[in-house]
């Protein structure tokens, strides 16, 4: 084990992937950094510190520094994965899916379904996303909820550096298209990483980070941290959590949830993304239809509201879920019927 | 053609107050008081207010995540504008968009843009209901040699041609895309103009530090493009005198590079030898814009730092018209 930052655990893991295997590459806007100039590549190594020292092992075939042209940078990932490469595609922010959306849900999530099951597209795009630093509306969204909507995606959503490198190497080795959706406000976190260069986490398997047996709380991404605090502090009280990281929204793990819920009675879902047809009502609404025996009381969601994400401070602080937010949502479910 | 002292007095204090407007943001950024990326203009000014002094407020304009530049040379607000960057729900967007969302409909701003591309093809819209409107109109927008890779510019430029929009395509090169260079990121021997010809457009190019051939450039492309002759394109060469956004390391910059820049190829600068040296106006005269730029700068940051904030329930407003 090494103690390792989120961003590192990107980076380090995608090294390794790309020691071992040479059909893995890189590709994206500034994922060399500095090509054309004075300072010459490298001068960066990826806007998130993510790629450094790629271009030098690995050369401009493997590390493809990109003109801004997300349609062409995911089609052409569809592309290399279809013609036996490995392709990772950056997506600097999340948002940008807005840009080159048909190449991610009419070509790669769809391939191969449409050719009859005779093709794979292993492809990955990497998408940085979520709220916190004030970058407004065009730079600061959750799409997980719609991407996982999508037939074909597998969509990852790592919360610890542990998790990265295992769900990241899964991703790599996995034979299908994979959303990595990697929080912006995650990327200074540090944690214990194996040091095993094989280490993988298999694709719909949840993660138990807090245990109990009153509420069940559901969460993703950075939501898990705050669900984390939210539980510490109800466990002051007396009152016991289970907190469920879903580590990859498709697959789900169903069966981590409903046995959860089987015990506890309640549900609390937490998403960053708006409430409407989401990740959150996704999740209320499984809970509804498979576990209503065991429900004690309504599942809650917290969200933010249905708007886009603001820029001010006070706005974004007042739209993102926290911890408070979900201790008073723990709450609700609690009172309910007593 | 020869502009009159008042013009020149104008077009110099518009880029004065973009400087020190952004000079100020430099400094301000660095206490931490405002939130957000913020992707500084200086450098530029000549580019935006050369363009912009050419047109009306019925003129519509399409800006970037670069955009302060091009918004104060519209003609939005200084002081509404610096609010908006402080998050103040007294600033021109309520503190929703902040830096790189700033719009100013009423001055035909329809806003700077945080996606590299998006604006292209908005401003085309916009041409094509100045066209609809019959009076001479045109719309505007501003792209970066980044930008000119985007699909959807390319999209845009077509739609404007086989349209007829009254549609102006400004690219300002400014050398770099994030940290990549333009050589290597645009395909055409670092020439965008070429492409926008190829698309079948009249096209020009010109120093972007220069204001007189920005100005003058404009001018006669405005001539073209509101005589209903098509959309056009000008590329100017220019220069960003800092980082990407605030906080770039600007590692691909060449040594001695920004002091070369500031020193050769300032558009404030060289706007100030121009006039004095052909006698149209007086060393005094600028240095009394500047004076009195500095002090509404300063005004509009003690505006912003004490203007009212935004509240939890203004998180919900604006969403729709109605619910
Ligand atoms: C669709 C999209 N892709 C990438 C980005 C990230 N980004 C913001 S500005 C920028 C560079 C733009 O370069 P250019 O068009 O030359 O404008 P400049 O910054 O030089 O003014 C990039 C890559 C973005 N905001 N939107
Ligand atoms: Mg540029």
């Amino acid at each position: 084990m090494a103690r390792v930052m989120y961003r590192d655990a990107v980076r380090d893991t995608i090294f390794k992937e790309m020691q071992r295997d040479e059909n893995v590459v890189v590709l994206g806007e500034d994922v060399v950094g500095g090509m054309g100039t004075a300072g010459g590549p490298e001068a960066i190594g990826g806007i998130w510190s993510t790629s450094g020292g790629f271009y030098e092992a690995f050369g401009p075939d493997r590390v493809i520094d990109t003109p801004i042209s997300e349609s062409a940078i995911v089609g052409a990932a569809g592309g290399l994965a279809l013609s036996g490469k490995r392709p990772i595609a950056e997506l600097m922010f999340a948002d940008f899916i807005g840009v080159c959306l048909d190449q991610i849900w009419n070509q790669i999530a769809k391939f191969r379904y449409m050719f009859g099951g005779k093709t794979k597209c292993p492809a990955i795009i990497r998408c940085i996303y979520g709220a916190g630093y004030n970058a407004a509306a065009q730079h600061s969204q959750a799409p997980t909820g719609i991407l996982t909507s999508m037939p074909g995606l597998k969509v990852v959503v790592p919360s610890t550096p542990a998790d990265v490198a295992g769900l990241l190497r899964q991703a790599i080795r996995d034979d299908d298209p994979v959303i990595f959706m990697e929080h912006k406000a995650l990327y200074g976190l540090k944690g214990e990483v194996p040091d095993d260069d094989d280490y993988t986490i298999p694709f719909g398997h949840a993660r138990l980070c807090r245990a109990g047996e009153d509420v069940t709380i559901l969460a993703s991404g950075m939501m898990v941290g705050m669900a984390e605090k939210a539980a510490d502090k109800l466990a002051e009280d007396g009152v016991g959590a289970d907190v469920i990281d879903l580590r990859t929204t498709s697959p789900l793990d169903e069966e981590a949830i409903l046995d959860s819920v089987e015990v506890t009675g309640r549900v609390v879902v937490v998403d960053e993304a708006p409430p409407r047809c989401s990740l959150a009502t996704d999740l209320c609404a499984l809970v509804a239809e498979k576990a209503f025996a065991s429900l004690k009381a309504p599942p809650v969601a917290v969200t933010p509201p249905h708007t886009p994400v603001p820029f001010a401070r006070e706005l974004e602080g007042a739209y993102l879920p926290n911890p408070d937010k979900i201790e008073a949502a723990v709450r609700k479910v609690l009172a309910y019927n007593s | 053609m020869q502009l009159s002292r008042d013009d020149l007095l104008q077009a110099y204090r518009r880029m004065k107050i973009i400087r020190e407007f952004e000079e100020r943001l430099h400094e301000e950024i660095q206490t931490g008081e405002i939130a957000g990326f913020t992707h500084l203009y200086c450098g530029q000014e000549a580019v935006a207010v050369g363009v912009c002094e050419n047109l009306t407020d019925d003129d519509k304009l399409v800006s970037t995540h670069r955009g302060h530049g091009h918004c104060l040379a519209k003609g939005c607000d200084v002081s509404g504008m610096m609010k908006e960057i402080w998050g103040s729900r007294e600033g021109l967007c309520k503190g929703k968009g902040g830096s790189m969302h700033i719009a100013d409909v009423d001055k035909g701003m329809l806003g700077a843009n945080g996606i590299v591309g998006a604006g292209a093809p908005i401003m085309v819209g916009a041409a094509l209901a100045a066209k609809l409107n019959g009076k001479g109109n045109v719309a505007v927008s501003f792209s970066g040699d980044g930008a000119c890779n985007q699909g959807t510019t390319f999209e845009a430029m077509n739609m404007a041609v086989v349209t007829k929009a009254p549609a102006i395509f400004v690219f300002e090169n400014n050398h770099y895309s994030e940290h990549t260079g333009v050589e290597y990121a645009v395909g055409t021997e670092k020439d965008i103009a070429s492409r926008a010809e190829a698309f079948g457009m009249k096209v020009a190019r010109a120093d972007g530090t220069d204001f007189f051939a920005v100005h003058d450039t404009m001018r006669e492309i405005l001539e073209y493009v509101r005589a209903g002759n098509g959309p056009a394109a000008i590329e100017f060469d220019t220069e960003r005198f800092f980082g990407h956004f605030e906080g770039d390391p600007q590692r691909y910059r060449g040594k001695g590079e920004l002091d070369r820049i500031r020193e050769e190829r300032d558009c404030l600068k060289k706007f100030r030898e121009s006039v004095t040296g052909a006698k149209l106006l007086e060393g005094a005269d600028l240095d009394k814009v500047d004076e009195e730029v500095l002090a509404q700068i300063e005004q509009a940051v003690q505006d912003a730092r004490s203007a009212a904030r935004p509240t939890a329930e203004d998180v919900l407003e604006d969403v729709y018209i109605s619910y």
